[in-house]
Parts: structure tokens; C-alpha cells; sequence
């Protein structure tokens, strides 16, 4: 039947192809990202990464004499095709380790076949539910929303503020995001006076907004990704609502100042130092990693954004660790992970070990303001 | 208390104005033919990506929208040429499944040429907020609700006056019919097509600068216009522009007075309520089944 | 005779991973194909026979998923237990909703379900502490059959196979019963049906609830299967992609819904390596099949089929 057809076809070719790589040996890098899709912003640039680092290390001669494949598929933000994707991935293709993950919600999918395989597998996603409980496969390079949140709070309090009122989406990275900050905020003695809550495709906050002016707040903290925390801005400045503003990591690209305009001026937020990059001291062991991505990305796709640098520093630190296990074995490399230690990434320095499995402490993430329609660093 | 109050409204009518104006599109379509027409919120999605790209290749914003409108409806009567017509004959199902293809479509086609990113119009007018007695409001937002009540206003006349309007009514009311009275179905079919894509063109142009848009903003736009149209009454233009508002203002009442995280949980709740009183909606027909 | 073309489903289905062991395209891929099958199947009930559409199918595809992923991780029932309640609480939901709902005709019918799938999908989302929020729930304890363990991809088609080949049966079987003649009655003319006696609300409201329960069991199935659920499984582009798979397939046919339901999601699978592409040829596809073959794919098919043998049969001759 029809069943027959397509399997006949597909085993064909992935026979062709299967011959016409054994040949050379290469090392199989899976990876399963949100290239489509409403998370599309997040996925496209770690694609764009992956793609244009592999040929770059295939073009230097490979990892100890042995080229990188690179196979991927795009899962739409679809957490079942996640899945799929990924049993895909170890079944059909065979891959050594996996890198990527975009969403949460993908990662944390994927998670139960990941350990039951026992595969390598660096995610690129922010919860930080991925790392915490330690999980002996799993690892992730971005910033977790729990060190976030604690870096918006931790200039809140030295602006001398209390009330806060938060603002977030109805996504994976949003609610996480909003979890935080509710537990945090005791911590750093802040009485939460609003708790508003848009859908990430909604074109209007004004309502929350409107709510949150009304509740005796001192700041307003959107947790959110894509063009509804730009909405939010604008909207504020709309409603002529004069408190500080601060957005999360997840718009730290240039896309946000793009879309919100003037009204993203004194916007404040965590980021990673790719964004401003050339602002870094010249003696920050940073600055050259940072610079060397940036215009290697910005001479292919355009203007970089932190998301990409997440997907970097995973290919890299996967890379390092095959070349110190001298080879692709899988518990070896899965080790040599563990064990990277100063990895110079754009998210920051890395250093691993058995009880963080991300490695990143909160001086990687610098505090940034939109200001004159760019991103400066404040501290 | 009040004064909140008071702009939960004047944001529900803003947001529910956009609504209304994408299902003024579904309206047109139809009547002509029966059928909703699922790739309406690209016909959107395409004005305002078209507009973008134009005004950033160097137009003027005004001759890029022009230009992107009429790309769009180029668009639409390639889709009723190549897609619609063929499947004369199927049922209303099968055309709305074609719908649903060339919906898919659309979208890979914007994501080739324009890419993942979203991408924002200036606003026509400056974005400096309007006062209203406590509430403010984009003068985008009243360009919105300017052009819907003008767009109404038009498509009523459309109908009840002109020859074509009703010779477009009719295809709808009996196919069969229409054509032995001589009128040329596929004229009109493509006819409606045309204009709807032109509707939903000048509507995605409109809202841009206050929504943004991206290859994916169709899917939602389209959702909300389809349930506007649908509340109102299918078919009656009125009923679109009635059923966007009514939305539109759900949403924010739901948002402001009850619970955010819900708001869209209520308002289609209203919904259900407003089908169960009223089956056809708000100012639908009551037709007769024959037997 | 009547039931040819099941015996030929149940051959292929068992040949195929005999075939082909352990390969990812007919366990995993097959397993979700054989998913899709049942809830095609089940919704081919109301939309092909009772001429009634759905675009909120998801909905009673989650509430199956979140019943037994709910009662299994938060208060440790048996995953058999936790499928029955899901059942039943989709049962009662469906006949609560099943006469309001099915006064109404058409797209207002269209509308109506599309708005209960969209509450439904709300409260997934916005109930954190039940239902996990956006990410879901994970660690769903693997389906325990009577103390055989369904924890591998293998024994999970054979389950789903299973499944999938009794939904088919079932669906046969109803449409040959007086449930069924009366169903085609209404999808006829309601108004003719009523006046040949046919109580038709209540031919509708059953089928209505047959329909959500094929769909909730198929979710309580994939809650375990996948191990963990979230919302966007159950979002109200499945509920369209529900009916794409129908009339794809041929409506008011048993296999072609089924068959419709296989062919896009391997279609799915098989388009992933066009990457950027991919959107661009499921549109032409999909508008394609339906230009060429209004009645579906499988329905055009077996016409043409028939068509091919008259012409040979009938070509000799002078």
C-alpha cells in the first residue's frame, strides 16, 4: 500500500546516502530545532549557526581527521514532533550526540528517550528545569530564567524599589520565566502588586496594562519572547505610563528595538554579552570570541542575536569534548562534556562538572539599556 | 474604577475593529460562493508583508500599499483561477480544504521571500496617543476604525445597489439559477476572490503598524476574522463588523475584569452563548432547508 | 466480502514491521500514523455520516491525553483506571454539549466546536497547577496491560495497530447498524429523516459522543505512549488538520479517512528533509489532491482503479 511506497523510497535513499558517507566516516551531529513556527526567531539563527560552523570546521580539516555531518529537522515548536524527531535521530540515523532543543517544551520532551538511549545531548533552551535535577545526559548552554530574574531583581533593589508588577505570555519560556519571579521576589523582599498574563500572539495589551497602572506599582517586569513584549513596550508608552521597564532575556536581539521603536528607550534587561560586544573592555577574555561570531555572522545573515550564540557555544563545547575523548563514544564524550572546564563561549565562561550541567555563573549575563536605539551596557 | 473601565472599551473596540475588517473579506467570499475561505488571513499577511517589503526597497509608504494591494489581489485571482475554479463542481468541504492548501502555501512562500523575523509599518498618521476622557487611543487605531465603517458602508452598497453586487448574491443563493439568468458564475467567483484579497490586503496594510507581522500572522488574524463573521452572520457584512466588536470587546472586559490568562477562554465562551440563542448568528438569515 | 478491505488492513499492518524490523518509519512514525488513523476514523463518524463538522476534535483528543496523564503522575492511578475516567469524563462532556451544539448547522456548527476547542486549549494552558501550563506534564508512567509493559516502540504499534484496526472495525460495523442508516438519513436531508420517524437529535447527540470517545481514547493511548502531554498537541490547528485527514482521505469512508489520516502524516515525515520547502509542497500537495480527486484520495483511487480494469477488461474487444 501507500505504506509500502513511501518506506521503499525512503529506505532507497537513505541507503544511497548511507553508502556515500560511510566512505569518509564522519562524526553525526543530531539536531532537532524550532526553525518554523511562533519560536522561528529563536530557531532560524542556531540553524543558520550550526550550518555555518560545520562547514567552517569541515573546511579546517574536520574533528581529528574526521568531517561533521550535520543532520537536522525542523520541529515547528511541535513537542511531539520533538520526540519523533529525535527518536528519528538515534534509530534511523544514528547520530553520536545531539545539539539543540530550541524551546523548553522541546527539550523537556525529548528528555525521557535522550537518557533512556543514554546520547549526548546539548539543548539550547532556557528553564531551568533541563539542568535542575541533574540529569547524566542532558546539558544546556544558555542562561537559565531563574539567574534572570535574579539580575532584574538584584537593579531593582538598587534602584531603591518594592513593588513590582509583572507582565507575561502564555508560552513555555513566559510561565517559566513568570515562576521565577514569583519565587524569587520574597527573596529580594519585593511585593508583587500585579500578575498579568497576554497571549503571545495578541496584537493589544493596553487592558493588562491598564490594570497594572492602577495597582500602585513601582516597576513593570515583562517576561515574554518575540513581538508581544514589543507590543507591551509600546503600549505602555501608549498608556503614558512613566514607571522603569524591564524585558527578559528572550528579546535580546535587534529585532525588539526594530518593532517597539522610541518606545523602547530606558528599557532595561538581562543579556548575554554577544549584544554588546564591542562595548567590553579590551582585557575581557570574551571580546574576541564575542567580536569573531558577530561578523561572522553579520557578513552571512545579518544582524546577531544571542540565540545563536547559544547554538555555537553547544557545537563547540560538543566538538572539544569528541576531540579530548578521541572519538564518539558515547559515555566518553558525555565525560569530556562534564569535564569542559573556561570554555570561552559567547554566553560566557563555561565551567562544567558533575552538579551543573550548563557551567555559566551570573557575571556572564550583563545588565543592558536600550538606549538611542541600541543596546549599552549599565553596570 | 470607571476610568478603567472606560479604556477596557475603547481597547476592545480598537482591537475588535481589526477583527472586523479581516472578516468584512470573509463576507465577500462567501457570498459569492458559499465558502469560507481559509487563506483569507494571508491575503492579510500578505498586503502587510508586501507593503513592508515595497516601503523598504524604497517606496513611498502610500504607493507601496497601493502596490502591495494590487499584488494581493493579483495573488487572489491567481488562487480562484488555478485552485477554485477547477474544483467547480466539488463540494463545500473540498473547496475549503483547497482553501486550507493554499493557506500553507501563501505562508511558505512569505517565509522564502521575507524570511522568519517579524517586521513593523511606520504608522500612517505619527504615534502619538489620543486622549479620549481618560482613555487613549493610536490614531492608527482610528484609521482602522475610519476605513471599516467606510469599507462597511461601501460593501452594503456593493450589494443591495449595483448589478454586480447582486449578480455575486445570487451565485451564492443558487448557482444554478444565477447561471440560467446569465450570469457568468466564474466572472463572479473571480470577481470575489479579487476583491476579498483586496479587502484583506488594505486590512493587513492597516492593522501592520500596530500589530506587526511576520510569514505566520495570517493564522491568527484569519481565526478571529472567521469568528467574527461567523457571530455576526455569515454573509452580511454588518454581521462581521458587529461580531469583530463584539470580540474585540469580550476580550478585553474578560482580560480586565475577570482574569487575563482567560480572556480568550471567555470571550468564546460568549460566543457558544450568543450560537445557542441565536443559531445564526447575530444577523444571519434564517433559511429554510429543502427537502 | 463486506469486510474485504479490513482483512487486507489487518495483513498489511502485520507484515509491515515483520518486513521491516525495528525501522524508525513504521514504529514511530507508524505509531503516530496509526494514532491519526483512530482519531479520523472516529471523527469520519460525524463529518462523513452525520454531515456534521468538528474543528474542535483536539479538544476530546486532550482530554483523554490530560485525564490519564493527570490521574497517572498526580495521584498514581493505574493507567487503565485513569483511560476509563477519561472516557467518561469525555462521554458526559460530549452529551452535555452534544444538543446545544448540534442545533446548529454549517459553519455556525463549524464555529461552535472551533470555540470549545479554543476554551479547552485556554484552560490546558492557563491551569499551571493541574495541567502543567505550556511545557505540559511529564513523566506519564508507561501503559501496563495486565502486566505486560508497553515501554518499547514495538510493542507500542502492535497497541496502536491494534487500536486502530478495532476503531476501523467498529466504525464498519456502526455504519451497517440502524444507528448508521439513520445517520446517513440525516446527512441526506434532516428534515426528510424526522418525517420518516427518525429521531434525529438523538441519532446525532450519539454520534457526537462516539465520535469524542474514539478521540479521547486515541488521547489517553498517546499520553503514554509519549510519556509526557502539553497543550500545543491538542491546539486547534490539529482540530483542522483532523479535518484535512478526513476529506483528504474521502469522506464517509471508513478507509479513507483512515487512509487520508496515514498519508499525511508520513507526508509529514517524509517532507521534513525539504526543511524551508516543506510548507510550500504540503500546500501545492494538498490543493493538488483536491483539484484533481474532490472526493479524496482514496475514494479517486479506487474509482480510478476500477476505471483501469473496466478499460482493460473491455479494451479487446474490436
Amino acid at each position: 500500500m501507500k505504506t509500502g511506497f513511501w518506506k521503499s523510497i525512503i529506505t532507497a535513499t537513505l541507503l544511497v546516502v548511507a553508502s556515500l558517507v560511510n566512505a569518509a566516516e564522519p562524526i553525526k551531529i543530531g539536531s532537532f530545532l524550532t526553525v518554523t513556527g511562533p519560536a522561528s526567531f529563536l530557531g532560524d539563527p542556531e540553524l543558520k549557526t550550526l550550518q555555518m560552523y560545520v562547514e567552517d570546521i569541515n573546511a579546517k580539516g574536520g574533528v581529528k581527521g574526521r568531517k561533521i555531518e550535520l543532520i537536522h529537522y525542523d520541529t515547528g515548536g511541535k513537542a511531539q514532533d520533538a520526540v519523533s524527531f529525535v527518536k528519528r535521530l538515534i534509530q534511523s540515523d544514528k547520530v553520536d550526540l545531539i545539539v539543540g532543543g530550541t524551546t523548553t517544551g522541546d527539550t523537556m520532551a525529548v528528555i525521557p528517550d535522550v537518557e533512556k538511549e543514554g546520547i549526548p545531548f546539548i539543548s539550547m533552551a532556557g528553564a531551568v528545569e533541563i539542568i535542575e535535577p541533574v540529569k547524566p545526559w542532558v546539558f544546556k548552554t544558555p542562561h537559565t530564567d531563574r539567574m534572570a530574574a535574579a539580575k532584574i531583581f538584584e537593579d531593582i533593589r538598587k534602584r531603591g524599589f518594592t513593588k513590582v508588577a509583572l507582565i507575561s505570555g502564555d508560552g513555555g519560556f513566559d510561565k517559566s520565566g513568570r515562576a521565577q519571579v514569583l519565587k524569587l521576589a520574597p527573596e529580594y523582599g519585593m511585593t508583587l502588586v500585579a500578575d498579568e498574563s497576554y497571549g503571545n500572539k495578541d496584537t493589544d495589551m493596553t487592558t493588562q496594562l491598564t490594570k497594572i497602572r492602577a495597582s500602585g506599582a513601582e516597576v513593570i517586569i515583562n517576561f515574554g519572547l518575540g513581538q508581544a513584549p514589543a507590543i507591551v513596550t509600546k503600549n505602555i508608552k501608549q498608556l503614558g505610563i512613566a514607571l522603569p521597564v524591564y524585558q527578559s532575556h528572550g528579546v535580546a536581539s535587534k529585532t525588539f528595538i526594530d518593532l517597539a521603536g522610541d518606545a523602547a528607550e530606558g528599557v532595561r534587561l538581562p543579556a548575554a554579552a554577544l549584544v554588546v560586544a564591542e562595548q567590553l573592555p579590551d582585557t575581557d577574555p570574551q571580546k574576541p570570541v564575542l567580536l569573531a561570531y558577530k561578523n561572522k555572522y553579520e557578513a552571512k545573515h545579518g544582524p546577531v542575536s544571542t540565540f545563536g550564540g547559544h547554538a555555537y557555544d553547544g557545537l563547540m563545547i560538543a566538538v572539544a569534548a569528541i576531540e579530548r575523548a578521541g572519538g564518539v563514544d558515547r559515555a566518553k564524550v558525555r565525560d569530556e562534556i562534564e569535564r569542559t572546564k573556561g570554555f570561552i563561549g559567547t554566553a560566557g565562561v563555561f565551567n562544567m562538572s558533575p552538579q551543573d550541567h550548563m557551567g555559566l555563573n551570573a557575571a556572564a549575563f550583563k545588565l543592558v539599556e536600550v538606549q538611542k536605539g541600541a543596546w549599552k551596557i549599565i553596570e | 474604577m470607571p476610568e478603567q473601565l472606560f479604556q477596557f472599551l475603547v481597547t476592545g473596540i480598537t482591537v475588535g475593529s481589526t477583527y472586523a475588517l479581516v472578516g468584512l473579506g470573509f463576507a465577500l467570499i462567501y457570498n459569492a460562493s458559499d465558502v469560507v475561505n481559509f487563506a483569507q488571513g494571508e491575503f492579510v499577511m500578505l498586503g502587510a508583508m508586501a507593503a513592508i517589503a515595497l516601503l523598504g526597497a524604497g517606496l513611498p509608504l502610500p504607493l507601496a500599499a497601493i502596490l502591495a494591494t494590487l499584488a494581493t489581489v493579483g495573488v487572489g485571482l491567481l488562487l480562484e483561477r488555478f485552485a477554485i475554479e477547477p474544483a467547480l463542481g466539488a463540494s463545500v468541504v473540498t473547496t475549503i480544504i483547497i482553501t486550507i492548501g493554499a493557506a500553507i502555501f501563501l505562508r511558505g512562500i512569505a517565509m522564502l521571500l521575507w524570511g522568519k523575523d517579524f517586521h513593523s509599518l511606520p504608522p500612517f498618521t505619527g504615534d502619538a496617543p489620543i486622549q479620549l476622557g481618560g482613555a487613549t487611543v493610536l490614531p492608527q487605531s482610528l484609521w482602522v476604525l475610519g476605513v471599516t465603517v467606510a469599507l462597511v458602508v461601501l460593501v452594503r452598497l456593493f450589494f443591495n445597489r449595483t448589478l454586480i453586487g447582486k449578480a455575486l448574491l445570487a451565485c451564492s443563493f443558487n448557482r444554478a439559477a444565477a447561471q440560467l439568468v446569465g450570469i457568468n458564475v466564474r466572472m463572479m467567483l473571480r470577481l470575489a476572490y479579487g476583491l476579498s484579497a483586496g479587502l484583506g490586503a488594505l486590512a493587513g496594510i492597516l492593522i501592520a503598524p500596530i500589530t506587526f507581522s511576520s510569514y505566520e500572522a495570517g493564522v491568527m488574524l484569519g481565526l478571529k476574522g472567521f469568528s467574527a463573521a461567523i457571530v455576526g452572520g455569515i454573509g452580511n457584512p454588518m454581521g462581521a463588523v458587529a461580531g469583530g466588536l463584539l470580540l474585540g470587546v469580550l476580550e478585553s472586559l474578560g482580560a480586565g475584569l475577570v482574569s487575563s490568562g482567560y480572556k480568550d477562554a471567555i470571550a468564546f465562551l460568549f460566543v457558544l452563548m450568543v450560537l445557542f440563542f441565536e443559531p445564526t448568528g447575530l444577523f444571519g438569515h434564517k433559511a429554510a432547508e429543502r427537502v | 466480502m463486506r469486510l474485504a478491505g479490513f482483512y487486507l488492513c489487518v495483513v498489511v499492518v502485520v507484515l509491515l514491521p515483520m518486513v521491516f524490523p525495528n525501522n524508525y518509519f513504521v514504529t514511530v512514525v507508524g505509531i503516530s500514523a496509526g494514532l491519526h488513523a483512530i482519531l479520523a476514523v472516529g471523527l469520519n463518524l460525524l463529518m462523513g455520516y452525520a454531515g456534521q463538522i468538528s474543528l474542535g476534535h483536539a479538544a476530546f483528543f486532550g482530554m483523554g491525553a490530560y485525564s490519564s496523564a493527570i490521574l497517572t503522575t498526580r495521584f498514581a492511578w493505574p493507567g487503565v483506571w485513569a483511560m476509563l475516567a477519561g472516557l467518561m469524563v469525555t462521554a458526559v462532556l460530549a452529551w452535555v454539549l452534544a444538543r446545544p451544539i448540534l442545533r446548529l448547522r454549517g459553519h455556525y456548527l463549524a464555529m461552535a466546536t472551533l470555540g470549545f476547542g479554543v476554551i479547552i486549549h485556554v484552560i490546558m494552558v492557563q491551569a499551571t497547577s493541574w495541567t502543567g501550563g505550556p511545557d505540559g506534564l511529564t513523566g506519564i508512567p508507561p501503559l501496563n496491560l495486565l502486566g505486560w509493559v508497553v515501554d518499547s516502540d514495538t510493542r507500542w504499534y502492535i497497541v496502536i495497530a491494534a487500536t486502530m484496526l478495532l476503531a476501523i472495525w467498529l466504525s464498519l460495523n456502526l455504519i451497517d447498524s440502524r444507528i448508521g442508516r439513520a445517520l446517513r438519513a440525516v446527512h441526506g436531508s434532516e428534515f426528510a429523516a424526522q418525517m420518516l420517524g427518525i429521531n434525529t437529535s438523538r441519532a446525532k447527540t450519539q454520534v457526537f459522543i462516539v465520535s469524542a470517545l474514539f478521540a479521547a481514547f486515541a488521547g489517553s493511548l498517546f499520553a503514554h505512549q509519549q510519556g509526557f502531554v502539553s497543550p500545543d498537541s491538542f491546539s486547534l490547528t490539529i482540530s483542522v488538520e483532523l479535518v484535512t485527514m478526513v476529506v483528504l482521505g474521502g469522506m464517509a469512508s471508513t478507509f479513507g479517512a483512515a487512509g487520508g489520516a496515514i498519508t499525511l502524516t508520513l507526508l509529514h515525515a517524509g517532507l521534513v528533509v525539504f526543511q524551508d520547502y516543506e510548507m510550500l509542497i504540503h500546500g501545492v500537495l494538498l490543493m493538488a489532491v483536491m483539484i484533481f480527486m474532490p472526493q479524496g484520495l482514496f475514494v479517486g483511487l479506487s474509482q480510478a482503479i476500477r476505471k483501469i480494469g473496466h478499460g482493460l477488461r473491455s479494451g479487446n474487444r474490436p
